[in-house]
C-alpha cells in the first residue's frame, strides 16, 4: 500500500527480533471476546485515481463561489487570495511540522507566529495578540471566559448585533460553566441601548463591529460605561478586512478583541478550518488563553523565538489552565501572515476601500429595485436587504437562476419576524456584470 | 551596495560564529522579520484604487494608517522560504513524538481539499447547492462510526480538546435530562491523563478527581469502583493509555461506571494503535473524540488546525450538538436549530466543522480501505515494539519487558548516573538529525521519554534511528557529555533562553525607540 | 525568631506576632527559574493550608499555601520586577508576604529546621 513502507519481509524480520510468533501476540491485551477477527464493513482500498474520481464527483455536486456571481457573507467572506499564499503554506517545512516545542528546529514556525502576533495586535489596535485560536466564535467565547476570570463576575451581556452562532457558542459554554449570558434580541437597526444594562455585576459586554446585519457600531461610549462599572468591553469582528477601513476595537476602548481571521489568506472551505484572532491589553496578558510566542536569544546571543508563558496552558496547569485549548490554527495563521505581508498596511487599506466601493455600488443598484430596501445607513462590505417577500425563498430562487445572493436572516434567526431580511456581502471579487446578474435575479425572484 | 536592512543581532553574533560577512553559512540563511525587511510602500498585491464614491462609514472610518510594511512577491517568497528552512518536518525525517502520531501527510489529501467544490463553498449558501459537501460529511461520519462501533458522531468540534469538551457537555446534558445535575458533578481522571482532560472537565463545570494507576501502568477496576458513587458524572480514560499500554480492563470499568449511573468518556488520541483491531464502542465507550490530525493524517501545519469529531453511544446520541447532517428523501440536510433537535445541548462553534480536514481524512480512509487501516495499526504497533526490544538493553523504562502498543515509554533513570537528563538526551538527538521524542509526558513517570514511530517509517529509517540512539546511549556511558550538555550544536539556533522570554515577555515587534 | 516548615515546602519565619512567608531553597531548585509570582492582596485573611499565592517557572506552576492562619499585612512587591530573587535568596529577599498570626499555636504542628532537612533528604 502506497503509504505503508514495511514489506512482508520487514514485518517477518521485525517479529522475529521481537520474539513474537505473530502480530496478534502484540495485541494480546485486547480481551478475546472484543478482538475483531475480520475486517469491518468498509470499502476496499482505492488507488489515487479512484479516490480522485470519487471525491471529484462529490465536489462537482457543489456550486463553487468562483463559478457564479457570489455575494454570501454573514461571518465568512470570499476574497481573492494571491497564488503565492497557497504555494508557500504547502512547503513541507510549514505543512508537515508540529507545534514548535523544540524551538531550535522550529524557528520558521516561531518567527512566523511572532510576525502574526505583531500584525494582529497592530490591526486590532491592542497591545498583544496570541498565536490564534480555532475560530472567531470560540475566540469570542474565550474572551468572555477571560473577562469572568479577571472581574470575578459571571454576567456577560451579548449585543443583539452579535453573529447568532457566536452568541449560541458563548451561551453554551456559559451554561455549562453555570455562568450567566444575557443575549439581547436581534438588533437589525443598531438601536439597542446596551449601556443601560451595565451594572457592577457585569463581567463583560460583547459587541460586534461591523455587526451581523452590517451596521457599523461605535464601541467608545460603551467602553466608558464598562470601565466605570468595572466591566470589560470585548470587541468582536467577523470580517478582518474591515480593519483596513474602520476603527479597530483597540481605538474604541475595547479590553479584548476577538474575531475571525478567515478573510485574510484562507478560503471559504464550507466553514472550516478558520482562525480565531485574539488580542488584549497588556495588563491582562497572563489571563490570555492559547499559545504565545516571545522573543529571546540563544546561548550565542542570536535573536530567536520560543513559546512562552506556557504555565497558563493545559499541559502544565491542567485543571487550572486558562483554557483547555491545545492546538492553535497554525497553518491558517501562517496563510494570514503571508497574505498580510504581501498586502502591507497600505495594501489592506486599498483592499478595504475596494470592498466598500463595491458594496456601495451594489447597495445603490439594489435600492432602485421596487420591493427592495437597504436597511443600513452605514456599512462596510455587507448590508441587510428588506424584501417584499420571504427571504429564504427569494435566495433559493436566485440560486436556481445562478446567483448566490446572500443569506436569509431566517436561516440563523428563525421565527423572529425577520423572514423578509437578507444579508448580502460584496467584496473586491465582484464585477459590474455580477451586480447586473444580481439585480436581474432578484427582480426575477420577487416577481414570482 | 551594502544591504541596508538585515537582522542586526543575527549578523553580529552569527558573523562572529560563522566567520562570514552575512552571518550566513552556505544554505543556512539568516532572515530578519518582515517589519525589518518590508517597506510601507511595497505590496505584493495589485489593487486598483476605486473611482471616487460616496463613503457609507458614518463616523467610524479609521483615523490612523496601519503601521505594517508590505513585501512584493519576490521578497515575500524569499522571506518565507528562508523561514521554512529553519523547520524540521515529517517530510524531512522521523518525528517520533509519543501521543502525536506524526505519520506521513499524503499529498493526495491536499489536492482533494483544494478542489473548488470543497474549498470555495460557503457554509451558509443554500443547502441545495452543497449536497456533495453534506454527503462527504455523512460518509466520513459513517466511517468513524463503523470503525468505532458507535451510534452517532458529532462532527463540529474544531480539535481534540474541543471534542473532549463537547463529549463532556453531552454527558452533562444527559445527566441533567435524568434530573441529576445537582448531584453528579465530579469527573474521574487517571493520573497519567493528558492535560487537556482535566482542563476540559473544569471548563465544562465539573470537579476533577484523580485515580492512580496500578504498578503495571493500567487502571485497576477495584480502584475505580472505590471512587464511584452518586456524585460521579463520568470517567475519562485514554485507551491505549498515555504510557502506551492497552487498558485491558476497560470493558469491566465501563460496566462498573454504567452500573453507577455515570458515563465513560474515552480520549481517542491513541486510536492509531487499535483501528480495525477492536472497536471502542464494544468496550462500552459512551463518547470518544478522534483526532483527525493524528490518526487520519491531516497535516499538523506547525500546530494546527486540527479536527476532533466525537463518536457517541446510543445513551449520548440524543444530546449531540447542532449542527449535524441528516439524510432525508434521498437528499442531505443540515440540522442547525436546537428547536429541531430538542435534546441537543446546543452549538459549540460557528458553522459546521473543519470541512478542509474532513476531505483530507476521507481521502486517507478511502486510500487505505478497511483492511489498510488495520494494517496501519498493526505496523504502528510492530514498529514501536521493534524499537522497544532494540533499545531496552540500554535505556530504562517502567514497562519494557512486556509488549507496548503504538508507542514505547522510556525514562531518564538510566541517564542520571552520567549526570544527564531526558532534556539533554533529546537535544543531542537534534544534532543527529532527528526530532526528539516527547519528553516529560506522561507526568506519572520521572523524566518520561515517549517514542511513537508510526506506520509510515521504513525499516531502514527505524534501523538508523535505533542505531543513532544506541550510539548516543554508549556516548553517555563513556562520559562524552559534550555531545549532550549545551546541545544542540548544529541546529539553526542553539538552546534558547526561555527564562528571559517569560520574565520580560516581548510578544510583538516594536520599532527601536518605541515604548509600549 | 524561629523558622517553621511545611511538607509542601513553604516556610514561615515568626518574628513576634508576624510571620514572614516564602518558599524554601529546595522548592525553588525544583521549580527552576522563577518567572512570575502572584501575591495575595494586603488585608486578605488566610486560613492555614489555604491557597495564598502562585509561583511560576518556565516549566511549572505551583500553589503556595498559607503555612499558618493570619491576615496579610505586607507583600513583597519587588518580586514583580525581579522574580529571580526567589531563586537567588528564597529565605531572605525572596520572601512572598507577611501575615499577622491569628493562631500562633499552629506553628507547633510544623517542622523545624532539622526536621525539614531530614524530610528533604527522603525526597531525592
Amino acid at each position: 500500500m502506497r503509504y505503508l513502507p514495511l514489506t512482508a519481509q520487514d514485518r517477518a524480520d521485525m517479529l522475529a527480533r521481537i520474539g513474537a510468533a505473530s502480530i496478534d501476540e502484540l495485541f494480546a491485551d485486547i480481551p478475546g471476546e472484543h478482538r475483531l477477527n475480520q475486517d469491518l464493513e468498509l470499502p476496499k482500498r482505492k488507488t489515487e485515481m479512484e479516490v480522485e474520481r470519487l471525491l471529484g464527483c462529490l465536489a462537482a455536486k457543489n456550486v463553487a463561489a468562483g463559478s457564479v456571481p457570489f455575494f454570501v457573507g454573514a461571518g465568512a467572506y470570499k476574497h481573492h487570495i494571491p497564488a503565492t499564499v497557497d504555494h508557500l503554506i504547502q512547503r513541507s517545512e510549514f505543512l508537515t511540522s508540529y507545534t514548535p516545542y523544540q524551538p531550535e528546529i522550529s524557528q520558521g514556525t516561531l518567527q512566523a507566529i511572532f510576525e502574526f502576533q505583531t500584525q494582529v495586535a497592530t490591526l486590532t489596535g491592542m497591545d498583544a495578540a496570541n498565536a490564534s485560536l480555532y475560530d472567531g466564535s470560540t475566540a469570542a467565547a474565550e474572551a468572555v471566559a477571560m473577562a469572568r476570570r479577571i472581574t470575578k463576575r459571571s454576567k456577560a451581556i451579548l449585543s443583539g448585533g452579535l453573529h447568532p452562532h457566536y452568541a449560541q457558542a458563548i451561551s453554551t459554554y456559559s451554561m455549562m460553566a453555570d455562568d450567566d449570558a444575557v443575549i439581547l434580541p436581534p438588533d437589525v437597526l443598531a438601536a439597542e441601548d446596551l449601556g443601560a444594562l451595565i451594572d457592577n455585576e457585569t463581567a463583560c459586554i460583547v459587541m460586534q463591529n461591523p455587526d451581523f446585519f452590517g451596521n457599523l457600531r461605535d464601541l467608545s461610549p460603551l467602553a466608558e460605561s464598562c470601565h466605570a462599572n468595572g466591566a470589560l468591553l470585548i470587541g468582536v469582528f467577523t470580517e478582518a478586512v474591515s480593519l483596513g477601513l474602520i476603527k479597530p476595537p483597540g481605538a474604541m476602548g475595547a479590553d479584548i478583541a476577538a474575531g475571525e481571521g478567515q478573510s485574510i489568506g484562507n478560503r471559504l472551505s464550507f466553514g472550516g478550518p478558520y482562525l480565531g484572532l485574539f488580542a488584549a491589553k497588556s495588563k491582562y496578558l497572563r489571563q490570555v488563553p492559547g499559545r504565545l510566542c516571545g522573543e529571546t536569544v540563544d546561548d550565542l546571543g542570536r535573536r530567536g523565538f520560543v513559546l512562552t508563558l506556557s504555565t497558563r496552558e493545559q499541559h502544565i496547569r491542567r485543571d487550572k489552565a486558562t483554557s483547555n485549548i491545545c492546538t492553535n490554527s497554525g497553518l491558517a495563521a501562517l496563510a494570514f501572515t503571508i497574505h498580510m505581508s504581501l498586502l502591507g498596511g497600505a495594501g489592506l487599506e486599498r483592499l478595504a476601500r475596494a470592498n466598500h466601493a463595491n458594496a456601495a455600488s451594489l447597495a445603490d443598484r439594489l435600492s432602485a429595485i421596487r420591493g427592495v430596501e437597504v436597511v443600513n445607513k452605514a456599512f462596510f462590505n455587507e448590508f441587510t436587504l428588506k424584501v417584499a417577500g420571504d427571504g429564504a425563498r427569494i435566495v433559493e430562487k436566485m440560486a436556481q437562476a445562478g446567483v448566490l445572493g446572500g443569506v436569509p436572516v431566517s436561516r440563523l434567526l428563525p421565527s423572529k419576524g425577520l423572514d423578509d431580511l437578507i444579508i448580502t456581502a460584496s467584496t473586491e471579487v465582484n464585477t459590474e456584470a455580477d451586480r447586473t446578474a444580481f439585480a436581474k435575479a432578484l427582480e426575477g425572484a420577487l416577481s414570482c | 551596495m551594502l544591504m541596508e536592512k538585515r537582522a542586526p543581532k543575527a549578523q553580529e553574533a552569527g558573523a562572529a560564529r560563522s566567520g562570514t560577512f552575512t552571518g550566513n553559512r552556505g544554505l543556512e540563511i539568516e532572515e530578519g522579520l518582515v517589519f525589518e525587511i518590508g517597506r510601507a510602500e511595497a505590496s505584493g498585491v495589485d489593487i486598483d484604487e476605486p473611482a471616487p464614491f460616496k463613503h457609507r462609514l458614518g463616523a467610524l472610518a479609521r483615523e490612523a494608517p496601519i503601521d505594517l510594511p508590505g513585501l512584493t512577491e519576490p521578497e515575500a517568497v524569499r522571506h518565507f522560504v528562508r523561514l521554512s528552512r529553519y523547520n524540521y518536518s515529517i517530510d524531512a525525517g522521523i518525528y517520533p513524538l509519543g501521543s502525536c502520531t506524526m505519520k506521513h501527510n499524503p499529498r493526495l489529501n491536499e489536492a482533494m481539499a483544494r478542489l473548488p467544490g470543497f474549498a470555495d463553498i460557503h457554509p451558509l449558501q443554500p443547502q441545495s447547492t452543497v449536497q456533495g459537501a453534506l454527503e462527504l460529511i455523512a460518509e466520513l461520519a459513517r466511517w468513524l462510526m463503523v470503525l468505532t462501533g458507535t451510534e452517532a458522531v458529532a462532527m463540529a468540534p474544531r480539535a481534540g480538546a474541543q471534542g473532549e469538551a463537547c463529549g463532556l457537555m453531552a454527558i452533562k446534558a444527559a445527566i441533567a435530562a435524568k434530573g441529576e445535575a445537582a448531584s453528579r458533578k465530579v469527573v474521574l481522571v487517571p493520573d497519567s491523563a493528558h492535560g487537556t482532560n482535566p482542563a476540559s472537565a473544569t471548563a465544562v463545570g465539573f470537579e476533577v478527581r484523580v485515580v492512580p494507576a496500578r504498578a503495571d501502568g493500567t487502571l485497576d477496576p477495584a480502584e475505580v469502583k472505590k471512587r464511584l458513587g452518586p456524585e460521579i458524572a463520568a470517567i475519562m480514560l485514554t485507551n491505549p493509555n498515555t504510557c502506551g499500554l492497552f487498558e485491558r480492563d476497560a470493558a469491566r470499568i465501563a460496566d462498573l461506571v454504567r452500573e453507577a449511573g455515570a458515563y465513560f468518556y474515552c480520549d481517542g488520541a491513541n486510536l492509531n494503535a487499535i483501528m480495525g483491531k477492536v472497536r471502542p464502542g464494544d468496550l462500552g465507550v459512551d463518547g470518544m473524540h478522534i483526532n483527525l490530525h493524528k490518526t487520519f493524517s491531516t497535516p499538523h501545519g506547525g500546530g494546527g488546525p486540527g479536527s476532533g469529531p466525537v463518536v457517541l453511544s446510543a445513551r449520548l446520541a440524543p444530546f449531540a450538538p447542532v449542527p449535524f447532517v441528516r439524510r432525508e428523501n434521498g437528499a442531505f440536510r443540515l440540522v442547525e436549530q436546537q428547536e429541531e433537535a430538542k435534546e441537543s445541548f446546543g452549538r459549540i462553534a460557528a458553522f459546521h466543522g473543519q470541512m478542509g480536514m474532513f476531505v483530507r481524512a476521507l481521502a486517507y480512509m478511502l486510500s487505505h480501505g478497511g483492511e489498510g487501516l488495520r494494517q496501519a495499526a498493526e505496523d504502528a504497533v510492530l514498529s514501536a515494539n521493534y524499537i522497544r526490544v532494540c533499545l531496552k538493553d540500554l535505556m530504562s523504562g517502567p514497562f519494557l519487558e512486556r509488549p507496548c502498543m503504538h508507542e514505547v515509554l522510556f525514562d531518564e533513570t538510566w541517564l542520571k548516573p552520567f549526570g544527564l537528563s531526558a532534556l539533554d538526551f533529546a537535544k543531542a538527538m537534534i544534532d543527529e538529525g532527528f526530532h526528539p521524542m516527547t519528553i516529560y509526558f506522561p507526568l506519572v513517570v520521572h523524566g518520561a521519554m515517549l517514542i511513537e514511530p508510526t506506520e509510515t517509517e521504513s525499516k531502514a529509517s527505524l534501523d538508523l534511528f535505533i542505531a543513532a540512539l544506541r550510539d548516543l546511549a554508549f556516548a553517555a556511558r563513556r562520559g562524552e557529555t559534550e555531545r549532550f550538555i549545551g546541545a544542540p550544536h548544529y541546529a539553526p539556533r542553539r538552546r534558547l533562553d526561555e527564562t528571559r522570554a517569560a520574565r520580560s515577555p516581548k510578544l510583538r515587534w516594536k520599532r527601536p525607540g518605541d515604548s509600549l | 525568631m524561629t523558622t517553621h516548615y511545611t511538607k509542601t515546602h513553604e516556610y514561615v519565619r515568626a518574628e513576634g506576632n508576624t510571620g514572614v512567608v516564602g518558599i524554601t531553597d529546595y522548592a525553588q531548585s525544583q521549580l527552576g527559574d522563577v518567572v512570575f509570582v502572584e501575591l495575595p492582596p494586603a488585608g486578605k485573611t488566610l486560613k492555614k493550608g489555604e491557597e495564598a499565592a502562585t509561583v511560576e517557572s518556565v516549566k511549572a506552576a505551583a500553589e503556595v499555601n498559607a503555612p499558618a492562619s493570619g491576615e496579610v499585612i505586607e507583600i513583597n512587591n519587588v518580586l514583580s520586577e525581579s522574580p529571580a530573587l526567589v531563586n537567588e535568596d528564597p529565605t531572605g529577599e525572596g520572601w512572598f508576604f507577611k501575615i499577622k498570626l491569628t493562631e500562633p499555636a499552629e506553628l507547633n504542628g510544623l517542622m523545624d529546621e532539622d526536621a525539614y532537612r531530614e524530610f528533604v533528604k527522603t525526597l531525592s
